[in-house]
């Protein structure tokens, strides 16, 4: 019993202890932001990494999801005679949701991985406390551009998941079951308002700083990482965790940000 | 005898319920060279990572250059830093780096010199260490011995006031050892720096030695030179000499040899 309620005690301080480290880490690299010298030569490097390169899966991604949305929305819709309304249903949930979440998880997937085990490699070879001892901040030096670069990129990358799940929705809805195209666009034009669009950028903006503070903050403290192991192992658990956290953390923000701006 | 350049005073430092530094008074001198040594787990990369302020102390006061540096700001302390240079065990290059651009790098980040004097400044050091075929290179083309260099001529670059090693020879055969010695020998005679090794490379690291610190259960005890320690008349650093470091130059041959 006595060993139980020990456990419990050390994971809760365990708890406050990382909510601590990792609120001061996003205050840090937040901070480098606006500290001199600004690195836009790196900020466009990892814009290119973390952006650029994530186009291709996140195109195929938008693709298909739209393809599937009208599909399933053509044969729900049909059963009410709304075809009609099908451009609509597809553009209002990948906007309101579907872009915003899925170009997230997609980009946590590809680019907030390498991030985190980047930076756990530089942390567990020592690069990091050479960067310390050379009186460079590791902050503004690798943390502060990735922060940048994700927080660009991923509403950028949202916007054009939209536009190539609604070009899917009309492939599929419109070319394969034919819909009629003026109908679909004309759904489109008629019930997407600002609101929409600016809830999937918001949206974009909070899960695109969730992703990147949880995945670099992970790689960071990769050497205090409870029950986490050392060496190789302990950067594999670390990114494991960064990505399950940041998915689950995108999903939950997508409720509450849903819930309040509704 | 020279000042002080660093000072622990009871400086205490735990990790969990292991005790690594216990109530720890010692001082480092100007221009000399003191070789902290000690079995594994010891606590001595922690005692140069306290030196650099990557860890703070539980207890205890240390000095640099009389400025307490457990109470200093993140800026005062980088002021601090500045006047260090360090040699780590894996030699800690930026990997994504190549040798040029990792040496480059304390010139880039903490002077104003424009970029053809940065390359100037570089490719003189990179001659100097043998190391101008390979400035393209990337830290994970280059042997064990080549990144150690690489490592030494950019801990140089600001020319540092004092310079820490961190076990610099592990995991390098001996004529590679015996390289890395003389590279200290000559940049030490050069830049004039004060100079804490760490090492498990004994009885041959003691040929460096002004002074050696022997850590031993969290205690730290100061000798004059390496063949003090035998002498020592406490039976416990006696035992600790020979269980650690087996009989420090068992005949004359050996240290003629050495």
């Amino acid at each position: 019993m006595i060993s139980f309620v020990t456990k419990l005690g050390d994971s809760f301080l365990y708890f406050i202890r990382d909510q601590g480290r990792m609120g001061m880490f996003l205050l840090s690299a937040l901070l480098g932001a606006f500290s001199r010298p600004f690195r836009f030569r790196e900020v466009v490097r990892q814009i290119s990494i973390i952006g650029a390169n994530s186009f291709a899966v996140i195109f195929f991604t938008a693709i298909f999801t739209g393809m599937v949305l009208g599909l399933q929305g053509y044969y729900t819709l049909r059963k009410f005679g709304s075809e009609g309304m099908l451009g609509s249903a597809v553009a209002l949930s990948l906007i309101r949701e579907l872009g915003p979440v899925l170009t997230a998880l997609m980009v946590t997937g590809r680019a907030g991985s390498a991030m985190c085990a980047e930076i756990g490699i530089m942390r567990n070879s020592e690069q990091i406390d050479a960067l310390e001892c050379m009186a460079v901040n590791p902050f503004r030096y690798l943390i502060t551009p990735k922060f940048l670069a994700t927080i660009i990129s991923v509403p950028i990358l949202t916007q054009f998941f939209n536009v190539i799940g609604i070009a899917g929705g009309y492939v599929a809805g419109v070319v394969l079951l034919g819909v009629n195209p003026g109908a679909f666009y004309n759904g489109i034009e008629q019930s997407v308002v600002n609101e929409d669009i600016n809830l999937g950028i918001v949206k974009s903006f909070v899960f695109a700083l969730l992703v990147v503070w949880i995945c670099t903050g992970k790689g960071y403290f990769v050497h205090i990482l409870r029950n986490a192991g050392f060496g190789a192992e302990g950067v594999s658990r670390a990114t494991t965790q960064a990505v399950v956290l940041s998915s689950i953390s995108v999903l939950i923000w997508d409720y509450l940000i849903t819930a309040v701006m509704l | 005898m020279s000042p002080s350049i660093i000072e622990f005073h009871n400086v205490v430092k735990s990790f969990g319920p292991q005790r690594v530094l216990d109530n720890v008074t010692i001082s480092f001198e100007a221009g000399r060279t003191t070789v902290i040594a000690g079995g594994s787990g010891q606590g001595k990369s922690v005692t140069l990572k306290l030196i650099l302020g990557l860890l703070a102390p539980d207890a205890g006061e240390i000095l640099v250059n009389g400025q307490d540096i457990t109470k200093m700001k993140l800026r005062e302390l980088n002021r601090i830093r500045e006047k260090f240079g360090v040699l780590f065990q894996g030699a800690a290059l930026l990997d994504s780096m190549t040798v040029f651009e990792n040496v480059a790098l304390p010139l880039r980040e903490r002077t104003k010199f424009k970029p053809p004097e940065i390359a100037q400044r570089v490719r003189k050091m990179l001659t100097q260490f043998n190391l101008e075929e390979h400035e393209a290179k990337f830290p994970a083309q280059l042997s064990g011995g080549m990144k150690k260099r690489v490592g030494l001529a950019r801990a140089l670059m600001l020319q540092p006031e004092i310079m820490l090693f961190d076990e610099p020879t592990t995991g390098l055969d001996p004529q590679i050892t015996m390289e890395i010695y003389r590279l200290f020998f000559n940049s030490q005679k050069q830049f004039g720096y004060t100079s804490i090794i760490v090492s498990h490379d004994i009885p041959k690291v003691f040929n460096l030695a002004d002074q050696v610190v022997l850590l031993n259960k969290g205690k730290m005890v100061t000798f004059a030179s390496p063949e003090e320690i035998p002498l020592s008349t406490e039976p416990q650093i006696v035992s600790f000499a020979v269980e650690t470091m087996g009989h420090i130059y068992s005949s004359s041959k050996m240290e003629h040899n050495i």
